[in-house]
């Protein structure tokens, strides 16, 4: 497999090596060495919680810059729906989008479109006999690749379909296509505004059964302040709005589920609680349900780490902003019931990297070591060896990534000893000289 | 390797809700052996099921893993009541929790019977007012 590109970063210089980062990672890929964080590429989500908890803004969230949407031609904006809860006063989505077009957009295509489609799809697809359940929801692409990296039994269970900024994509290159026969595929620049790096790592890395529609990922907090001086000098916008409250209520957890319009649903935000939960789905110790929507943000998408407005303080906003909206304005038509092949697509491939060594004989082995060091040491977890737990030093010592001294804690026993035995020493000696007297 | 890699796990009766704990750490383990996702879900069920049943019927227990290197065995052990017809235990559906642990979503009877369907082999010896040690074997 190909390595896998990373939006969450690391700014070095910024970096104390304080082991905060390290403790909120939900997959161990954080280790603290020489005074400054490092990342385990291999085992990184992109949720952003080191991102979200970084005291000294060293860990980044890498998405496109503004300037490079000047490379295309003709230029599309794909809003999250989270996008419109970024702005204090807003009632009318409408604002917004003739904004995106003031700052330089040919077009615009809300990704709520799209979310109301794969809704609409969903509830077919839910209804299909013989498929797993529960049906783990698509869409974030933190839990896709939690899922295949810690849960891959729970492969078969995500929703085969796209998730809606790809049907969107889709969508706005095709409609850009058939309205200006003049353009090429490559003059479009499709340009995905996005709530969270974890979309931009998802795009560049192809993940998925299928390549990206999506050419660029700018983040909220890119366009941000530049919507908001255009924002303010709109009269009527010339746009209007083509989704409906259920397309809008994608932005925060529960809308997904909301949307299917039936009971037998959970919502999980929070990628710890999420974490949680797959687990007990892995175990079968949930009551069964339909479907999952899982995530990994607080809040849901409006709780991303490229969003500017608190996320509970967005929440809200969408209730104000959803009021007076129609449904949904995507329906499929109900004389069908199939999915449309172009929205269907499968998880990506599960390959095992979660093993220890070459086989499943040397990973024993391993394990063995692991276990034996791992009784050696104090169990308190605290992290100053620079690994987040003592099994996960454990395991650093064995594969020579750490040196076992490292552990304060022992190597303050060890020098506790040597003062003892010193001391000890010194007195004999005392006795000796006395004797001699 | 003759000896088995062995995990022990203290179930603790007094707290339902941290029930499962064990499963949780055991499936950890596996992962980073690189056993397949069916074989770790089959015995994180199976041990789940078996740890929830040590804190409803017997206050808890102690449950030991070992890894050999063509299966995988799993010891329950607890000091509780003890089973007085096995069989009857067995029948899905049949369950003598309390209403309180029903109320819960538990105690629906299926606790033994997907412990014996997710596993290769699974033995079961119970005296009544004694105790009961159950062992599961998963095959690699």
């Amino acid at each position: 497999m190909q390595e896998y590109i990373h939006s969450v970063s690391l700014d070095a210089s910024r970096c104390t090596g304080c082991t905060t980062c390290m403790k909120f990672c939900p997959t161990e890929a954080i280790r603290v060495h020489d005074g400054c964080a490092q990342i385990d590429g291999s085992r990184c989500i992109d949720c952003g919680e080191c991102v979200r908890h970084c005291t000294n803004n060293a860990k980044k969230a890498v998405c496109s810059e503004f300037s490079q949407i000047a490379a295309y031609k003709w230029k599309i904006a794909l809003p999250a729906p989270s996008l419109f809860a970024q702005f204090s006063g807003l009632d009318d989505v409408d604002y917004v989008l003739q904004g995106l077009l003031d700052i330089g957009f040919d077009d615009v295509f809300e990704v709520a479109r799209a979310a109301e489609l794969v809704s609409a799809y969903t509830r077919r697809y839910l209804k299909t006999e013989g498929i797993k359940k529960p049906v783990i929801s698509s869409a974030c692409p933190v839990v896709e690749r939690l899922v295949l990296l810690r849960f891959p039994s729970l492969r078969d269970n995500i929703l085969p379909i796209k998730p809606p900024v790809e049907v969107a994509a889709e969508a706005a290159r095709a409609k850009a296509l058939r309205e200006h026969p003049e353009l090429s595929s490559e003059d479009v620049g499709v340009c995905f505004i996005s709530p969270c790096a974890a979309k931009a790592s998802y795009i560049k890395n192809q993940c998925g059964s299928y390549k990206s529609n999506v050419d660029v990922v700018l983040s909220i907090n890119e366009v941000y302040f530049q919507l908001l001086n255009v924002m303010k000098h709109i009269d009527a916008p010339a746009v209007s709005t083509q989704a409906g409250m259920i397309g809008l209520g994608w932005a925060s957890i529960g809308g997904e589920t909301s949307a299917l319009l039936s009971d037998n649903n959970i919502s999980v935000d929070g990628i710890h609680n999420v974490n949680e939960v797959l687990e007990k789905i892995e175990n079968g110790s949930i009551p069964p349900v339909d479907f999952v929507e899982l995530n990994a943000c607080p809040g849901g998408c409006v709780g991303g780490v490229l969003t500017i407005e608190n996320p509970y303080v967005a929440k809200n906003r969408l209730k104000t902003l959803r009021r007076y909206m129609p449904v949904s304005l995507n329906a499929v038509p109900a004389s069908e019931s199939y999915i449309p092949d172009e929205v269907l697509a499968e998880p990506a491939e599960y390959t095992n990297n979660n093993r220890l060594g070459k086989s499943f004989g040397e990973s024993m082995r391993l394990m063995v070591k692991i276990q034996q060091i791992r009784e050696s040491l104090p169990g308190i977890d605290c992290g100053s060896c620079g690994a987040p737990t003592c099994r996960a030093f454990a395991e650093d010592v064995v594969r020579g990534k750490a040196d076992i001294n490292d552990c304060i804690i022992a190597y303050k026993d060890l020098i506790r000893q040597y003062i003892t035995d010193k001391n000890r020493g010194e007195r004999t000696d005392d006795r000796g000289e006395s004797g001699s007297t | 390797m003759n000896e088995p890699l062995t995990f022990q796990y203290a179930v603790d009766g007094d707290n339902f809700t941290s029930a499962g704990q064990a499963s949780v750490q055991v499936k950890k383990v596996l992962r980073r052996l690189g056993l397949d996702p069916e074989t770790i879900r089959r015995v994180s069920i199976a041990m789940y099921e078996g740890e929830i049943n040590m804190v409803i019927h017997a206050g808890g227990g102690e449950a030991e893993v070992r890894i050999y290197e063509d299966s995988i065995e799993i010891v329950l052990r607890d000091s509780g009541p003890g089973i007085a017809d096995i069989d009857q235990a067995m029948q899905e559906g049949f369950s003598t929790a309390p209403d309180n642990i029903r109320s819960l979503g538990f105690g629906a009877g299926m606790g033994l019977p997907n412990m014996k369907r997710y596993t290769d082999s699974m033995q079961i010896e119970s005296t009544v007012g004694v105790g009961t040690t159950i062992t599961m074997r998963v095959d690699l």
